[in-house]
């Protein structure tokens, strides 16, 4: 009998297994082939801190969820439709989150009802009992026992029959999985990648066997050529196209695949990724590299950024340019390493003692963390800043296809200047106007200077007079001020004006969207806005603002609910970027956040967008 | 591959035609106490610069924060005076991306010992290209007499008034024990022509040249090499053929070692001390040794030839 076709415009796809298990593998290569069907794709990586969680445990549960669709696809969603699940406890994991939809289609693995264990058998009954309250459909799958005629450990082996399995129900390209696979398996032997070709084949036939349903997401023909990779990929990428070449880093999560990208990439293209030996240090030689003429660049997380907190007061005071990508992750502290929080805009922004104003842009997809790069470079060579480019765990590791960029050689930084300093120039020969002066690198006849830390004047000379420090206050300040003066006010999504206007940065703009879009579906009037640009903010926040009855910000960071006890109007503490745009504006700005350590849900957004007309918001 | 893009950075294309003289390496009057050990170091520097007639836009001087941090104000090169402890990274990344310029790093004992500790230590191992200067005096001086991690044992200052309590650290024992050190020498402020020729013997040298140079701050620890200066017989002198040979100091010091600067492990016992004498010489130095700048070079590829690069990157993401 020919199978049941389902067609939908999008659906999400969760596996989910032990740690070490492979269900990150099989979900990447799920979403990669996806995107390179035409379909739009944003995959999340599920993972836990630990490298090695201890076996079926709902703590441990590591895995991926694919979101696709037929147009482009900008966040997670809100629940899966079909999960693949390695056992029930990582299964009741997102069960529990409520990361599934009423209706999903469960494949899982049923080796646990017969296991030798009694715990273990005990806890799958419980487990389904759980489950059972609920109305997916489980659809039980012997993966053990079939991966077993192929691989001698099955934890080897199961992922790739998942995959084919996935493949199977969506209907994908088999060429196009095969060669996946090969790439994805690069560096391993011939024996392994054919194993796993196997492996996927005997998925594909038991889905061929026993599912009378298929489910097709149709691709979209597209004329123009694009490519598909993660926001560290994109990330290093666009540090290669805009011609930096000097990367210096200490490991630290989520941050470091940056690394492991360019150090295999680099290598190839010209450049060099120094591990330092801790994280002042990473900063300290990506400053000496660019006081020698390049425009260098490091890669951290919270603590890192912590770490670095002198040195990039050193980098602004210097006006030494300096590129710094912080992959944020939760905080406070260690916080939630391998999780997502929007977590280091204020300390971004005022980590340094004394005034230390700096640049601050927030790609929201990963194309954007791409293109950020390039202007990251620019503006710090052009302004003699530091720049700051705030991803998140989520950007770092989600995968999404974008239009290929077309490469320009005019992105690629110039090879230093060597030629003599004119005569009688001084190396901060700050523009009245602007606060811009002419960068000076050594090996430059007559541009020998000092630079220092110290309040110098504009031959680079230290100085404590009073009218000095301040002039040097002025004119590195000034520079933002020039800068904002060359951005272009935020678009507003929606209606120019209404009830209420969402206001959000990085990552969630996809989510947040989305949710609007369906708040105005609803008859709501709500608007939203995004902002690339934290510092220097973008013109005109305060007369679009003044457009809408209320203004709310949506973030993934902590604020006070105001019906939590001891909580008023007046002491609750608020987002981030609630307390950014309220200085900024003096606007009565609202905010709605979270930090689960997941991105955020549309249909959470949605629910805090509708309280805000129920209740009347928290004012 | 083409070197075409460097070109600008390898030919000298209009820097110091005439012969430089002392004058024109020095910059500002340096503002040290008379007396301080800082005074003699940058004489001998100065020497050095003109001695080899470096080019001053093609040479660094990188420090952290301290009296002696202020060295770079003083010289008519390049300068970069960062931060408390951090001297070496900021010059790790100068001559990684800049292998034509001559880099120098100059540290106090608080700067290098304690809060750049970590950064010191690992400088060894990367044995990166250029001259470190540890200008020790034993005490934190610009904050005003606070005991530094070479400060000797019982010796007063403002935050240990009893007396420090640790042992002194010993920096050449340290240096020598880590993997990949390539130069290591002593020297001191009250010998002028030594320690220009350990400075020489320093910047010619592949790898990374760790100096330690005794010297007093004349408020807080004027007296702490007095038996050295004092008498003669208190110093011992390290000589060899292929180490620093310099009549000066070895008519005025009699007591010589002849030590071979190639033997690591009796360099390490030479740098425990133990009989109280003061020892000045080179201790070891290795040219074997990799050099991190050098296993690390930047790769010379043009805008063109990178973004055809880039390119092909581009294809294995290909859809």
């Amino acid at each position: 009998m020919e199978p049941e076709v389902l067609h939908c415009s999008e659906h999400t796809v969760e596996v989910v297994s032990d740690s070490g298990e492979g269900a990150q593998k099989c979900g990447q290569i799920f979403g990669s082939v996806s995107a390179k069907m035409g379909n739009g794709v944003w995959t999340v990586e599920i993972i836990p801190a630990e490298i090695q969680p201890p076996a079926r445990n709902a703590a441990g549960a590591s895995g991926n969820r694919i979101r696709i669709g037929t147009q482009t696809v900008t966040n997670w969603g809100d629940r899966a439709n079909v999960v693949v699940a390695f056992n029930e406890q990582v299964l009741l994991a997102r069960h529990r989150l409520e990361a599934l939809a009423e209706d999903a289609v469960i494949f899982l693995e049923d080796m646990w009802e017969k296991h030798e264990d009694e715990k273990v058998r005990a806890e799958w009954q419980a487990g389904l009992e759980e489950l059972s309250r609920a109305r997916y459909r489980i659809i039980r799958v012997p993966m053990e026992e079939i991966c077993l005629t192929v691989v001698d450990d099955a934890r080897k082996g199961k992922n790739m029959f998942a995959l084919g399995l996935l493949c199977a129900v969506y209907t994908r390209d088999m060429a196009k999985v095969k060669a996946q696979i090969v790439h994805q398996f690069r560096s391993k032997s011939d024996e392994v990648r054919e194993r796993n070709i196997q492996l996927v084949e005997l998925g594909v036939r038991w889905a061929e066997e026993h599912l009378p349903f298929r489910i097709q997401v149709p691709p979209t023909e597209s004329d123009r050529p694009m490519v598909v990779m993660n926001g560290n990929e994109a990330v290093g990428m666009g540090a290669m196209a805009a011609g930096m070449d000097y990367m210096a880093m200490y490991p630290i999560t989520p941050a470091t695949s940056v690394s492991h990208y360019l150090a295999e990439a680099f290598h190839k293209a010209g450049g060099v990724v120094h591990q330092a030996e801790d994280e002042i240090a990473a900063v300290g030689c990506a400053i000496g590299a660019s006081f020698a003429g390049k425009v260098a660049f490091t890669v951290t997380s919270g603590p890192g950024l912590a770490l670095k907190t002198e040195f990039i007061g050193l980098a602004t005071m210097t006006e030494t340019p300096l590129v710094v990508v912080d992959v944020q992750r939760g905080g406070p502290s260690t916080g939630l390493p391998t999780k997502v929080e929007q977590a280091d805009l204020l300390a971004a922004l005022f980590g340094q003692p004394g005034d230390a104003p700096k640049v601050i842009i927030a790609p929201a997809t990963i194309e954007e963390c791409f293109h950020s790069m390039i202007t990251a470079r620019r503006i710090a060579e052009a302004f003699r800043c530091v720049v700051m480019v705030l991803t998140d765990a989520n950007l770092a590791t989600g995968v999404q296809p974008f239009p290929r960029p077309k490469l320009d050689p005019r992105w690629q930084a110039r090879q230093p200047d060597q030629g003599p300093v004119p005569k009688d120039t001084r190396p901060y020969e700050w523009d009245a106007r602007s606060g811009l002066s002419r960068r000076f690198i050594p090996g430059q006849p007559e541009g020998m200077f000092v630079a220092t830390g110290l309040s110098h004047d504009e031959a680079s000379r230290v100085s404590y007079v009073a009218a000095t420090n301040a002039l040097g206050l002025k004119m590195r300040s000034r520079k933002m001020a020039v800068l904002s003066e060359t951005l272009k006010p935020p678009e507003v999504r929606g209606d120019r004006s209404g009830d209420l206007l969402v206001v959000g940065w990085g990552s969630t703009k996809g989510a947040i969207e989305e949710a609007v879009d369906r708040a105005r579906a609803k008859g709501l009037k709500v608007s939203s806005t995004h902002l690339t640009f934290l510092a220097p903010m973008q013109p005109g926040l305060k007369e679009i603002f003044s457009r809408f009855k209320k203004v709310m910000t949506v973030e993934i960071n902590h604020s006070d609910e105001l019906n939590d006890p001891f909580v008023t109007k007046e002491n609750r503490r608020l987002s981030q970027l609630c307390w950014l745009l309220r200085a900024h504006t003096l606007v009565d700005v609202d905010c709605w956040s979270r930090c689960f350590g997941e991105p955020l849900r549309p249909d959470h957004i949605f629910g805090g967008i509708e309280r805000m007309f129920t209740k009347g918001g928290q004012r | 591959m083409s070197g075409s893009q460097f070109s600008l950075l390898d030919g000298d294309v209009c820097g110091d035609e005439r012969h430089l003289t002392i004058e024109d390496y020095s910059s500002a009057v340096p503002r040290w106490c008379p007396g301080c050990g800082d005074h003699s170091a940058l004489g001998a520097m100065q020497r050095l610069l003109e001695s080899e007639q470096l080019k001053r836009e093609k040479t660094v001087f990188c420090s952290g924060i301290g009296c002696s941090s202020r060295f770079p104000h003083y010289l008519k090169t390049y300068g970069f005076h960062g931060l408390h402890g951090r001297a070496l990274p900021v010059a790790t990344g100068i001559k990684m991306t800049r292998p034509d310029l001559n880099v120098f790093a100059i540290m106090g004992d608080g700067d290098c010992c304690s809060i750049g500790l970590g950064h010191w230590l690992h400088a060894v191992r990367y044995n990166v290209d250029m001259v470190a200067m540890l200008l020790d005096n034993n005490i934190y001086g610009l904050t005003k007499n606070q005991t530094s991690p070479t400060t000797p044992q019982g010796h007063k200052s403002n935050t240990q008034q009893q007396g420090s309590y640790l042992p002194a650290l010993n920096p050449l024992s340290a240096t020598l024990g880590i993997t990949n050190c390539s130069f290591v020498a002593q020297t001191s402020d009250w010998t002028p022509a030594h320690l220009f020729q350990t400075l020489k013997a320093a910047f010619h040298h592949k790898g990374f040249s760790f100096v330690r140079v005794l010297q007093r701050c004349p408020h807080f620890t004027a007296g702490i090499y007095q038996d050295a200066v004092r008498h003669p017989d208190n110093v011992e002198l390290l000589t060899h053929s292929a180490g620093i040979c310099e009549p000066e100091a070895e008519g005025l010091y009699k007591n010589h070692i002849s030590h071979d600067p190639s033997d690591l492990h009796e360099a390490r016992r030479l740098a425990e001390g133990g009989n109280g004498k003061f020892r000045l010489g080179l201790f070891f130095r290795d040219e074997s040794r990799p050099r991190y700048n050098e296993t690390r070079a930047l790769p010379k590829y043009t805008a063109e030839e990178k973004i055809e690069i880039l390119n092909a990157e581009l294809d294995r993401y290909a859809v």
